[in-house]
């Protein structure tokens, strides 16, 4: 140690105090960092880059500029008024014999017949039929298919030229690009999606009310019971939580059906006459009962969790003091469990509005959600630009959600458990 | 065997040196790669046990292979994308429907076949291009049957002097009462509801391309609509139908078969106007060598004819039908069973595989929109 105030602090090897307490702190800066990095590149891995990869494709668009590049070159300069010229042709006729001999052209077009039905067969025929074509190849071509002598036809390769690409998104949001780059809605007959991200957000809303509404006197009850009754209670929640999500909603299916438990007792019971069963089943009817069953723990475990650390000796306090048992719980309790109720709700409404095996099996037509249009464009129609701009969509949909939640409630305040 | 040698005559004496043949051929084959896994990738339920039977049992016994069915038919062609995607393709044959046959071998998915170097002639030597059923040999595809979209009705639902017989009856709610069971998909439907409204047969699909004929089909699906119920796999409608949520069911007629004699149900196909269309192999690209042997077994005369044991489902070989027996377990002759028995096959469409590949894409959202409206 130095005796001078103005030498620096050094350690018993020489070293200054500071660099020595910063080479102590980033090592165990590094140490942390290093426990935490399978998590993270878990993260990364399996949650980050999937994202990442789904935002991408719902854009990407590379189909028309690599498989037909000749033509797309050709096409430079096109004046859109009238048919290309020969040299575009031609080029079309190299471009698609080429891609039947490597096999690439399916995926061209389905993307073309995405935009317009019949493309697919007008890019696989005229390949197929290109093999006896002689120049010129103008006529040659609209002879063997009608769509290329159609001036949109032309229009919409150009436009789908380039790398990037929105008419996933239009296609998500009901619009459309006309030949002519405006964007319309679709025609009636084709609007779908629109409704079905209403409908899913009004459901999933009416579901976290439901849970809240069932759940809340549970989580009370479950609080304030003695430990021995309660832990009971506690299991009679947690066992359906433990149970297979799909024997749950197959159950679901064999009480409400036409035939089944519930429609057969009250038949019985002579309350509704044997032809006029009703319908609970396969419509929005059986997607709210079944999902508000299967999301209620959720709803309750974090109000169980706000409400067990309520202590009984408020509320008595407030009693004391004169005020009728609602006015208490109104003033006094219920905004102590507002954490708990922000918590369940976020966590009810964002798990159903990606819920999507429940309303596929019990949701008939009705009560389908948006998510099972991202699982049908997966894997039925194979649309994965499609599929992942709705999704994307939804995504956005729940991050503003959040966000919204937390400028309202805070979700510092959120008490999971 | 015996059975077709006397039948047969002369041409035996070529199928016997044909069979010495393709024996030797085979046997050395095993010995070369024996005992090998093959994972097969198929429908399930009733269908895949009749491929069990008719294929996969017999050439265990032959070769040692190991035979892996996976249930994953419905959703082929995504997984064959996401498998070649992945650079890691695990199956080595795939049972799908011509229509996803025709985009996989476009994406160069699967590997084109050369039919006549890679399947077992006929036993007469008929060559396989010249023995196979008209659209059953695609350039990556070979069918092994041939079945049928139908409706059917449950029988104990209507009274005897009043049992529906054609389409129209379907769509007639007055004569005919209760609720119906239909595949939620435009296919088979609009084809089903422009008959019903009197268009020819033959002028379906080219109606199916204008507006007026799109519309028109939905309008006549409008009417009955609100006695419709949707189903979307296909052990839902004989279901349905035995449980008498519904009167009419469209189904695949091997299911109803299935159920009309395995469980006695009390069902009738309505043959007319049915919509007939081919199933069959596909290989995945690079997996030719490893199944070449399999899938000349698979697809030969007497194999073919097999599995129409077990399923009414037609063999897609023509020379199969002269072999086609009895069904194995009741009995019963299969020929009245089959979607290509003359009676039934009068008023048959065959189901325009490039029609709907232009455009299902647009009808299928077109058709979820109505279903909502």
């Amino acid at each position: 140690m130095s005796d001078s105030p103005a030498s620096p602090l050094t350690t018993a090897d020489g070293v200054p105090l500071k660099i020595s307490l910063r080479r102590a702190v980033r090592r165990s800066k590094l140490k942390a960092f290093l426990l935490v990095s399978p998590l993270l590149l878990f993260l990364v891995i399996a949650f980050i880059m999937p994202i990442g990869e789904m935002l991408w494709r719902s854009v990407d668009n590379p189909e028309v500029s690599t498989h037909l590049s000749r033509t797309v070159d050709a096409l430079e300069g096109w004046d859109r008024e009238s048919l290309p010229g020969e040299e575009v042709f031609a080029a079309l006729a190299e471009d698609l014999r080429e891609g039947q001999q490597a096999r690439n052209l399916g995926l061209l077009s389905s993307r073309l017949n995405y935009e317009k039905s019949g493309m697919r067969s007008a890019i696989t025929r005229s390949a197929r039929g290109l093999g006896a074509l002689e120049p010129p190849y103008r006529e040659a071509l609209i002879e063997l298919n009608a769509h290329w002598g159609d001036l949109d036809t032309w229009k919409l390769i150009e436009r789908e030229s380039s790398p990037l690409t929105l008419s996933y998104y239009l296609a998500a949001v009901d619009r459309q690009l006309t030949p002519d780059g405006e964007i319309v809605r679709a025609p009636e007959t084709q609007r779908l999606h629109v409704n079905l991200f209403w409908r899913t957000l009004w459901m999933s809303l009416v579901i976290t009310g439901l849970t809240l509404l069932l759940g809340y006197p549970i989580a009370f009850l479950l609080a304030s019971l003695p430990l021995r009754y309660s832990n009971l209670l506690m299991i009679l929640v947690l066992l359906p939580f433990w149970t297979s999500l799909l024997v749950r909603t197959t159950t679901w299916i064999a009480i409400l059906q036409s035939q089944g438990v519930l429609n057969d007792m009250m038949v019985a019971l002579g309350v509704i006459a044997d032809e006029a069963r009703w319908q609970m089943i396969h419509n929005k009817t059986g997607t709210i009962v079944a999902m508000t069953h299967i999301l209620l723990p959720f709803m309750i475990l974090p109000l169980y969790s706000v409400m067990k650390t309520i202590p009984p000796s408020y509320m008595r306090a407030a009693r004391s003091l004169g005020g009728r048992p609602f006015l208490c719980f109104r003033r006094v309790y219920f905004p102590l469990t507002i954490p708990g109720i922000a918590a369940g709700g976020i966590l009810v409404f964002i798990l159903s509005i990606g819920y999507y095996i429940t309303p596929a099996l019990v949701g008939g037509q009705s009560g389908r959600f948006i998510t099972n249009y991202i699982a049908y464009h997966m894997q039925t129609s194979l649309n994965w630009g499609l599929a992942a701009a709705i999704a994307s969509i939804l995504l956005f949909v729940v991050v503003v959600f959040y966000l919204v939640f937390n400028r309202i409630i805070g979700v510092d305040k959120v008490k999971l458990g | 065997m015996k059975h077709y040698q006397q039948k047969a005559g002369k041409p035996a004496m070529k199928l016997i040196a044909c069979a010495v043949a393709g024996v030797s051929v085979l046997g050395v084959a095993s010995v070369v790669q024996a005992q090998q896994t093959l994972n097969i990738v198929s429908w399930g339920g009733a269908y895949s046990m009749s491929q069990e039977r008719a294929y996969h049992e017999p050439w265990r016994e032959k070769t040692g292979d190991d035979i892996v069915n996976i249930d994953r038919s419905a959703n082929a062609l995504a997984g064959l994308r996401a498998q070649s995607q992945a650079g890691n393709v695990t199956w080595d044959l795939v049972d799908m429907l011509p229509a996803d046959a025709m985009i996989a071998c476009a994406e160069g998915l699967i590997e084109p076949l050369d039919h006549d170097e890679l399947l077992a002639e006929a036993p007469d030597g008929t060559p396989p291009s010249e023995d196979f059923v008209d659209g059953a040999l695609g350039e990556c595809f070979v069918a092994s049957i041939v079945y049928s979209n139908i409706v059917a009705f449950n029988s104990s639902m209507f009274p005897e002097d009043q049992q529906p017989s054609t389409i129209e009856d379907v769509f007639d709610l007055e004569n005919y009462p209760g609720q119906r069971a239909l595949m939620r998909r435009p296919i088979n439907n609009l084809e089903w509801a422009l008959i019903a409204d009197g268009v020819d047969r033959d002028d379906v699909y080219a109606m199916l391309e204008t507006e007026e004929g799109i519309q028109r089909a939905f309008a006549k699906l409008d009417t009955i609509k609100d006695h419709v119920i949707w189903w979307e796999e296909g052990a839902q409608p004989p279901q349905l139908l035995a449980d008498r949520e519904v009167a009419f069911a469209s189904a695949y007629n091997g299911r109803i078969f299935d159920a009309m004699v395995s469980e006695n149900q009390p069902f009738e196909i309505i043959w007319d106007a049915q919509v007939f269309e081919l199933d069959g192999w596909v290989v995945p690209t690079g997996k030719l060598d490893k199944v070449r042997d399999y899938l000349y077994f698979a697809t030969d005369t007497q194999r073919l004819a097999d599995q129409a044991q077990y399923i009414s489902y037609g063999p897609a070989r023509l020379s199969s039908s002269e072999y086609v027996s009895t069904h194995a377990e009741t009995g019963i002759e299969m020929e009245p069973h089959m979607p290509t028995y003359e009676p039934n096959f009068a008023t048959a469409i065959q189901k325009d595989d490039e029609f709907w590949a232009d455009y299902s894409d647009e009808l299928n959202q077109r058709f979820d929109a109505w279903l909502a409206q």
